[in-house]
């Protein structure tokens, strides 16, 4: 739509008003006059501390000169970095995938249950997403508590443990990766089921006709149907789990030996606890490339989607 | 050139002389200016009343506006407050900080030499450990903080060590006088640890990377005289000592609880609260939170000296400091406020609030009441502020350069060390290799 630009009314007012008068009129400068507290709040909150962040990770350690690139090349010769590296993939990567399976799991019980008695279930379930992590982290911590687990009381008469579960490295990634599926899996859960109850119902009937199996169904019917918000939400939680600091700090702290560290808890070692704020930003923007690239490539796919759609 | 005088012009003038020339006179509440502290917020519940009320009864008589903040250490809320501040040159004029923000922050601290020389003159020599820590430069950068200091040795239980360890602490620490401790070596630590383990009593020593865990492996690293970078600065890692003591903790390590590399400041607190271990090493936090809610442990407790390695006897300790920032802009009231919170009187009310946890760097107050009376069992807090100098008070990683030293300590290189041989099994030329190679990474500059 054209922007539409009114004639002063001021006959005899100097030109520089009237031209000011005129761009006030515009609906292109309205809309940015309306936008403009939240470019703003944007440009304070996020655009300035990321590029903080950057300027930072430029600096030497004791931040007194420029040093371009040389905290990531350093970076790469840290075995613990790399280390640092796995642990956020294999994190990452496993919990998106719980947390996905688990939800259109429950989705689909959800959707079953009878519309009256659903509310219910949909409000219990969202329950440990709705709890902030680093509380709900503290109960957890608790159950895994080497003095007081529950969990262990709870093997101990089947001749079972004590598990050290936050104490051996292989039991504390499951442990860390276990919390973060159980805090996450209710937003799966929920995306889906708001797409389930979008699928029109015509679709499973005309398969049903045509005699499609169970599998047949979900196979060619749903998940075709939601496959958009199934990329958007993993792409969403992707991203969000890499980031992920409160479960991992609370929990572990990064230990044992750092093998539970992810990006946000070792740049909080390494640039709050050990006084070195250029390299721990450059730990804490290193996956920003990669999750970029990922976010562009699925974006432009639901977008070709939805264009052929 | 003319001006005309109006109404309103002559009555703006009267106001403003009038303003002007009372304004002396009024001698204001706050006219020694405004002052802002950040204290760190103690455990023990009670505690800060004492360095309130000493603050408050300091700025009244001096006539400044104070501000007072306790910061919890919680989530390391305090790290991040100096970090904070020392970047955005703003925020309190005195910041409690950790032992090794003073070298940390050294150029953003106004020195303080002239609050510290008069106190050492009247409470007595600064322990070693607090030169190392504050004095940077040969100049002190804070001043002692009274509370958060604290000896990390061993907190027993009377009744188990002596049942199955055959140790009987009390005669060996006993109240009142100096510790008849000489065979308390490294090695009947060692053989009471696999003695308690044995029982079911396994003694609660972390192998985490929080500052209870560094503090102890720091110590036992020290009692073999295992520097991984000495005070020049060069990596000394690659050491027999330090092969000694891997090869010690490995041996230790077999008797401590399974999750040990998990534990975390408070793990060993809860472990001895519950009555699960024999010994624990802990400022006597752990003993005050039993007296509340177990009391039939606390009755069992008792606070003493650190065991002797080959190269001496090594009590790991930490204390905080005072520091004043360079930004300030009442420096003269931050320095009056330091020096009235650290007269004896002031410690001793901050060490009796604490229940004897806080334990002064100043070598003429080790011998406080607090310490003698506290109980039950009484006595047991006797040997806590080392009152006979029997060991060394002293913080892993040291004698290295504090900006190495403090990447060692919060990252708790000696315990991964430990963790790696003793758990991981690896050899000790592997572990060595890689301590090595993160020492390098810790000389960035």
């Amino acid at each position: 739509m054209a922007d539409i630009t009114v004639r002063s009314a001021s006959i005899g007012s100097p030109d520089s008003r009237s031209s000011l008068h005129k761009l006030m009129q515009r609906k292109s400068t309205i809309a940015f006059l309306m936008a403009l507290p939240l470019i703003l709040l944007i440009t304070v909150l996020v655009a300035y501390p990321a590029g903080y962040a950057v300027y930072l990770a430029m600096l030497n350690k004791s931040m007194t000169k420029f040093v371009w690139f040389k905290n990531f090349d350093f970076l790469f010769t840290r075995d613990t970095f790399w280390m640092v590296v796995y642990q956020s993939c294999l994190f990452a990567i496993t919990a998106v995938i719980f947390k996905a399976l688990i939800g259109f799991i429950v989705a689909h019980f959800v959707h079953n249950i009878p519309s009256k008695g659903q509310r219910k279930w949909r409000g219990m379930l969202l329950v440990p997403w709705v709890i902030p992590p680093a509380m709900s982290t503290l109960a957890w911590l608790w159950l895994f508590d080497p003095s007081y687990s529950a969990f262990n009381w709870l093997l101990q008469p089947f001749g079972l443990g004590p598990i050290p579960w936050l104490g051996e490295t292989g039991w504390a990634r499951f442990s860390v990766i276990l919390v973060n599926v159980w805090v996450g899996a209710p937003f799966f859960m929920i995306m889906y089921l708001a797409a389930l109850k979008s699928v029109p119902e015509q679709l499973y009937e005309a398969a049903a006709i045509d005699g499609a199996t169970w599998w047949q169904r979900i196979w060619y019917v749903t998940l075709p149907m939601m496959r958009n918000i199934i990329a958007i939400t993993a792409l969403f939680s992707t991203i969000v789990t890499f980031a992920n600091f409160d479960i991992v700090r609370v929990l572990t702290k990064g230990d044992p030996l750092n093998t539970t560290h992810l990006f946000g808890t070792w740049a909080f070692r390494l640039g709050i606890e050990s006084n070195d704020i250029p390299l721990g930003s450059a730990v804490s923007l290193f996956m920003v490339p990669i999750l970029a690239v990922a976010a562009v490539f699925i974006l432009r796919d639901i977008t070709k989607r939805g264009s052929e759609v | 050139m003319s001006r005309k005088v109006t109404r309103r012009t002559v009555a703006r003038t009267a106001i403003a002389s009038t303003v002007l020339l009372t304004a002396p006179f009024v001698r204001g509440a706050f006219a020694a200016g405004k002052l802002s502290i950040g204290f760190w917020d103690h455990w023990v519940p009670g505690a800060n009343k004492a360095a309130e009320s000493i603050s408050r009864a300091w700025a009244e008589k001096e006539k400044v506006d104070l501000q007072i903040d306790f910061i919890t250490s919680q989530g390391n809320k305090m790290i991040l407050t100096a970090a904070a501040e020392a970047q955005a040159r703003s925020g309190h004029d005195i910041l409690a900080l950790g032992p090794w923000n003073c070298a940390l922050y050294a150029d953003k601290l106004t020195p303080v030499d002239d609050v510290m020389e008069p106190l050492i003159k009247a409470n007595g020599a600064a322990s070693a450990i607090t030169i190392y820590l504050g004095k940077i430069g040969g100049k002190w950068m804070g001043v002692p903080a009274t509370p958060a200091a604290q000896f990390k040795g061993p907190t027993s239980r009377i009744d188990l060590l002596k049942q199955h360890a055959g140790i009987d602490i009390q005669a060996m620490y006993p109240a009142g006088a100096p510790p008849k401790a000489e065979n308390w070596t490294l090695d009947v630590f060692l053989k009471a640890a696999a003695d308690c383990h044995k029982a079911g009593f396994p003694f609660a020593i972390g192998l985490g990377t929080t500052a209870d865990s560094v503090d102890t492996w720091g110590a036992i690293f020290q009692a073999f005289g295992a520097e991984l970078v000495n005070a020049k600065g060069d990596i000394t890692v690659n050491s027999d000592n330090v092969k000694k003591a891997l090869d010690y903790g490995k041996q230790l390590t077999a008797y401590l609880p399974p999750d040990a590399p998990s534990y975390d400041d408070s793990s060993n607190n809860r472990a001895f609260v519950a009555g699960k271990t024999a010994l624990i090493m802990n400022p006597p936090s752990a003993w005050a939170v039993a007296r509340r809610d177990q009391p039939q442990v606390a009755e069992q407790t008792w606070h003493h000296g650190m065991a002797a390695g080959p190269a001496g006897r090594y009590g790991p300790f930490t204390t905080n400091f005072w520091g004043l920032w360079n930004f300030s802009k009442n420096p003269s009231a931050g320095k009056s406020l330091m020096m009235a919170l650290s007269q004896a009187q002031a410690i001793e009310e901050m060490v009796k609030a604490s229940a004897g946890y806080d334990n002064p760097a100043f070598a003429n107050l080790k011998t406080l009441k607090v310490w003698a009376e506290e109980g039950p069992p009484k006595g047991t807090l006797f040997h806590y502020p080392n009152p006979y100098d029997h060991q060394i008070l002293s913080i892993a990683a040291a004698p290295a350069p504090h900006k190495i030293a403090q990447q060692i300590y919060s990252q708790g290189l000696q315990t991964q060390m430990v963790v790696r041989h003793a758990i991981k099994g690896e050899p000790v030329d592997k572990v060595i290799g890689w301590a090595a190679s993160e020492l390098e990474g810790y000389m960035r500059t």
